[in-house]
């Protein structure tokens, strides 16, 4: 048995499903000793990890953290606020004199697609990307697959729509990559403003009407309005888009079956989903914030079984 | 290279040795009311398995079995070529303040049965923990760890590798010496 094909976790699309599949047989062990009254196992206790966030997180940051230090592994963080970035160095020195320091392995989040790959062609290290701007958050991808898999039994044939603002959104993309390669079916649902130009290449279909969307899933993984990352506006009003593809319990309950609502969070109650929805037994957000954690520590060990 | 297999067990040797290390264990447990046997994954879990049908067969005790996973405990992670996977733990019961008995099929460097004693303990404090093994390669010991029952006791060299065969997976009992 080998080991993943990569040294690295940049994004989804490089991996292979059978990467994907060891890392949730790795991942069913960890969900059961993060459950455990001792959470923790020794096995990094020989290892560094640098988690550099050069964008605001909170969900992300503590769950690598955490996963880290459950695997016994030294941690440093690093936020941009507090750093030499802002007084002019470039992210490979950054990296660079972190890596001076004896660190094994570096978690990153950057607000610039791509950042994660170009650091991984510059520098000796392991390189795990945790949300490069718009381009992948592969760990949200793999936690969103194992719940949906722990929820339903398998991921192969099920259907899921991803709702929202997917132009800006790395969960999608991420997502999608995922999914496809585990066999599920994915529609994206959301206005066409908000919509890639080139989606349909990724082999999913585009659905503007949310109930229409709905009745055809059997998961809808909500995502939030990204005005961080929007120079324009790409609808009339928050309250508009709330209308039209806000999930509530009207439209679950007009549907004659159950789904699964995920969301990857930071939820904006009463704008995509409604509160009642968010706390309500179809919905697996909790979940996925608790499969983070194992998902993480099973991506790290299996990375630093290459160091 | 080429490989060479001498024959150490046969099957019923393999099950006049289960009968003996059960009325052993009958002996030191009685009814088994506070005992429990564990299996080391991967291997281990099939003594523990045989032990626990030859109790009932024996004396009707129905013991409390499960099965513990050495691998993020094991000292060898990142000393190795391969990646090592784990395998399922099988612990729902509690073992605080129970007699242990940790089961595997070969007794070599130790060093498993040292990490499952770790992965044991953050399950629980037992009273006490026992090891039980079918084949104790002695003098090839890398840490102070012995057997408290001993199915057989073999001599072998260093490229040298006992492997224990059964029924349910590779359809034979039996136990060879495979010389690299």
């Amino acid at each position: 048995m080998k080991g993943l094909s990569t040294k690295h976790l940049l994004g989804i699309e490089y991996l292979v499903k059978e990467d994907i599949e060891m890392i949730f047989q790795v991942a069913d062990n960890f969900k059961d000793i993060i459950n455990r009254p001792i959470k923790k196992v020794p096995t990094l206790r020989d290892i560094t990890i640098a988690n550099l966030f050069f964008e605001n997180s909170t969900r992300t940051k503590l769950s690598f953290e955490l996963a880290e230090k459950r695997l016994s592994a030294d941690v440093v963080n690093f936020s941009a606020a507090s750093s030499s970035v802002k007084k002019g160095e470039t992210l490979i020195d950054t990296v660079n004199n972190i890596l001076a320091m004896k660190v094994d392995m570096v978690v990153m989040r950057h607000p610039s697609p791509g950042a994660a790959e170009f650091l991984s062609k510059h520098i000796d290290s392991v390189i795990v990307n945790a949300g490069d701007g718009t381009h992948e958050h592969p760990t949200q991808a793999l936690l969103d697959a194992y719940s949906i898999r722990e929820k339903l039994g398998d991921v192969k044939g099920k259907k899921v729509v991803i709702v929202g603002d997917i132009l800006h959104s790395r969960v999608a993309l991420s997502n999608i990559h995922c999914l496809q390669k585990l066999g599920a079916e994915v529609k994206v649902c959301g206005p066409l403003t908000l919509m890639p130009k080139y989606i349909e290449s990724l082999g999913v279909e585009v659905e503007i009407n949310l109930q229409k969307a709905l009745e055809w899933c059997d998961v809808a993984n909500m995502l939030r309005i990204q005005h961080e990352r929007q120079e324009i506006k790409h609808f009339p009003s928050i309250k508009e888009y709330t209308l039209q593809y806000g999930l509530t319990q009207e439209i679950l309950n007009s549907l004659n079956k159950e789904i699964v609502v995920m969301h990857p969070g930071p939820i904006n109650r009463g704008v995509e989903i409604s509160s009642e929805i968010a706390d309500s037994d179809n919905a697996i957000i909790l979940n996925q914030v608790e499969n983070g954690v194992a998902i993480r520590m099973a991506v790290i060990y299996l990375l630093a079984g290459k160091i | 290279m080429s490989l060479q297999e001498r024959e150490i067990l046969n099957k019923t040797e393999i099950n006049i040795l289960i009968s003996r290390l059960t009325r052993q264990l009958i002996e030191n447990h009685n009814l088994f009311h506070n005992s429990v046997l564990i299996g080391v994954q991967p291997r281990g879990i099939y003594v523990a398995n045989r032990l626990q049908q030859k109790l009932k067969e024996l004396s009707g005790i129905e013991v409390v079995t499960g099965s513990i996973d050495t691998t993020f405990f094991r000292d060898d992670f990142r000393r190795k070529e391969k990646p090592l996977l784990p395998s399922v733990t099988n612990l729902d019961f509690s073992i605080e303040d129970k007699k242990v008995i940790l089961v595997d099929d070969v007794l070599f460097s130790g060093r498993t049965v040292r990490a499952a004693m770790d992965a044991l303990l953050t399950y629980g404090r037992p009273s006490s923990i026992e090891l039980l093994v079918l084949v104790d390669r002695r003098f090839s010991r890398n840490l102070p760890i012995e057997a408290n029952y001993v199915g057989k006791y073999i001599d072998t060299l260093s490229n040298e590798r006992v492997e224990v065969m059964w029924q349910e997976i590779e359809g034979e009992d039996k136990v060879i010496l495979v010389k690299k």
